[in-house]
């Protein structure tokens, strides 16, 4: 604001960053501490989910009475757990489903949340006011209310579970993504767009995208760890992965009826997923800072 | 000011509304009614539609629509379909226990919360601030299921300071859900600190930076008065709105917690409640939150309005 050159983009509408120089963003990230530590994470966990069936030491689903809550020794670094099953084994595999349901729930929720976003801004007047109430209404019933309903009527597979993430994660960006247009519709350059008579699909696809695209990308950030605790809250309260497929939140709540004397089972899947979610938040905040978009003022919804 | 709080109020009620069409309507579309889950899902003919005839099931949905949300708006929540008990008697105690849970958060961690923003604010990047914006942050992104079970592990497994798990029973009275409820309370107010301390801080930042706090520094005015009287007034007033979505967090937040921690609120009726289907309680308890939900918004949206000088002073002018 403090610059009067009049060649100069006001300050409080940024121009695109990252489609600008994705690279320049990328190095951005990486130079904060909790960009590098956060990337660091978040690579990591998605090469370990690639590769661990590689050179896991066990089958995750042998089981052995001999060997049950056997406390860590050098054949199981992080002991057995309640029915003889290597614990290393399963953490190493546990994030597997985690990472794809929402590694495809993700995009889908931004692209579909994103574009209606976009499309309600930039129409406004009645239709745009009767969908945010709507929007609202959704956001009113609690997210695990709405995932429940669905899940326990067509079953917890990931071919019903990617969509309903993807749905329901989908609807806030609605929101995100329509304030971000309002801030660009009003400028000079849409109504020359609109002068030049482009179609409504021309200008979003030409002048609001890449000016929407910043948001999107740290709120997508945001979705994607949010969505990653829905996920694993639900395994956690039984209604997400069925056994004997290894996930953190299902293998937290089978080792918390043993806690009391077999404390190593819940602390694997433990710090798994806290590292992987913390990874990710770390990332969005640096991300954010990067492309100078405040996201300090938002709690979660 | 006065059309601004009245327009607010009716977008509330018409989000209200709103929900309870989609709640009825999502529990229309989804396959199996309430007869299908009471005489389980195989069965069939003459027995079927006795049990439609008398739930009435059988009229058109529109009408039972009114019905059911005339019914609502009245106190009424119907009857659950398991049992065939007063939904609104079976939900009262699970209500007022999750209340009392919310309410000892609340009351533990909103104080909390702006005491430490303000001071992490003012002590930006000293180690206090490092100290508690690290934890906060942690807090917020860790899943509650997770820090519960480490908290557990430590408090009652390693120390055994507190029990951690709650065994009073639904209908006992508040007085006896303490030291049991302690440790709930714990993780929720945790989370909610983190969530509203960051903006607390981020807000007084923001404030400290101002104009007109230059000019009072410069001025002379003394830094506790510039603090207390010029600052956090206008940095408190962005927290309302947070610890309202705070409060609509801890609605599906607490779910999990309530589970974790085998406590007997709303949230585990719920869960149960879905298990079995039993679509009437569904519906009650969904109408139940979602309008919590939007009143507590609404609350927030007013309280702002009504705190907020500029806001009034604009409206007195006329607009």
């Amino acid at each position: 604001m403090s610059d009067l050159s009049p060649h100069v983009i006001p300050a409080e509408t940024p121009a695109p960053k990252f489609l600008s120089g994705p690279r320049t963003v990328l190095r951005d990230v990486m130079s904060r501490p909790s960009g590098a530590i956060g990337l660091s994470l978040v690579v990591f966990h998605v090469l370990l989910a690639l590769t661990s069936p590689l050179y896991v030491p066990y089958d995750f689903k042998t089981m052995n009475s001999m060997l049950m809550l056997m406390p860590p020794s050098s054949e199981h670094w992080l002991g057995t757990d309640h029915l003889g099953r290597d614990v290393l084994t399963r953490v190493l595999l546990g994030g597997r489903e985690a990472l794809l349901v929402t590694g495809v729930a993700t995009p889908v929720a931004v692209v579909w949340g994103g574009f209606m976003g976009i499309l309600f801004g930039l129409v406004g007047g009645r239709v745009d006011e009767v969908l945010m109430r709507v929007v609202d209404a959704f956001l009113s019933l609690p997210w695990i209310l709405k995932m429940l309903v669905l899940i326990v009527t067509f079953g917890s597979g990931i071919e019903v579970l990617i969509p309903t993430l993807a749905f329901f994660y989908g609807i806030p960006v609605i929101r995100i993504a329509r304030a971000a247009t309002h801030d660009v519709v009003a400028r000079d350059f849409i109504s020359a767009a609109k002068a030049r008579g482009h179609s409504r699909m021309t200008i979003i696809r030409r002048e609001l995208v890449p000016n929407v695209l910043d948001t999107l990308m740290v709120e997508g950030a945001m979705r994607w760890s949010w969505m990653l605790l829905a996920f694993s809250s639900l395994s956690f309260l039984g209604f997400g992965v069925s056994p004997p497929t290894p996930d953190w939140g299902l293998m937290i709540a089978d080792a918390r009826g043993f806690m009391s004397f077999a404390p190593w089972g819940v602390l694997g899947p433990v710090i798994a997923l806290s590292s992987l979610i913390i990874g990710i938040n770390l990332t969005a905040d640096a991300l954010a800072k990067a492309l100078g978009i405040d996201r300090a003022q938002k709690a979660p919804v | 000011m006065l059309r601004m709080l009245l327009r607010r109020c009716f977008l509330g009620a018409v989000t209200v509304a709103i929900v309870s069409a989609i709640i009825f309507l999502g529990v229309e579309l989804l396959p199996g009614d309430a007869c299908t889950a009471f005489l389980e899902r195989d069965a069939k003919g003459q027995m079927l539609e006795n049990c439609r005839k008398d739930f009435g099931l059988d009229r058109p949905a529109l009408t039972r629509y009114f019905e059911w949300a005339g019914n609502a708006l009245q106190g009424d929540l119907g009857m659950s379909a398991s049992g065939r008990k007063s939904i609104a008697e079976l939900v009262g105690h699970r209500m007022k226990n999750s209340l009392l849970l919310a309410a000892v958060s609340l009351s533990v961690g909103v104080p909390m919360a702006i005491f430490l923003g303000v001071i992490t604010g003012l002590w930006r990047d000293r180690p206090i601030d490092l100290f508690f914006s690290t934890v906060a942050i942690l807090a917020m992104t860790i899943p509650e299921f997770v820090s519960a079970t480490v908290l557990i592990l430590i408090f009652s497994v390693w120390l055994g300071w507190l029990p951690g798990i709650i065994v009073t029973s639904a209908s006992a009275p508040a007085s006896e859900f303490f030291p049991e409820i302690l440790l709930p309370v714990f993780v929720l107010a945790m989370v909610m600190m983190a969530h509203i301390l960051r903006m607390v801080r981020s807000s007084v930042i923001e404030v400290m930076a101002g104009d007109y706090i230059q000019m009072a520094t410069l001025k002379g005015v003394p830094y506790w008065r510039i603090v207390f009287s010029h600052a956090l007034p206008n940095a408190l007033l962005p927290a309302i709105n947070v610890v309202a979505l705070t409060i609509a967090w801890l609605l599906g937040g607490v779910v999990v917690i309530e589970v974790v921690f085998n406590y007997p609120g709303l949230g585990r009726m719920m869960i149960d409640a879905i298990s079995d289907r039993d679509l009437p309680v569904v519906q009650a308890i969904a109408l139940i939150v979602a309008s919590v939900y939007v009143g507590v918004n609404l609350t927030a949206d007013i309280l702002t309005m009504v705190a907020n000088p500029r806001l009034r002073t604009l409206n007195m002018r006329g607009g």
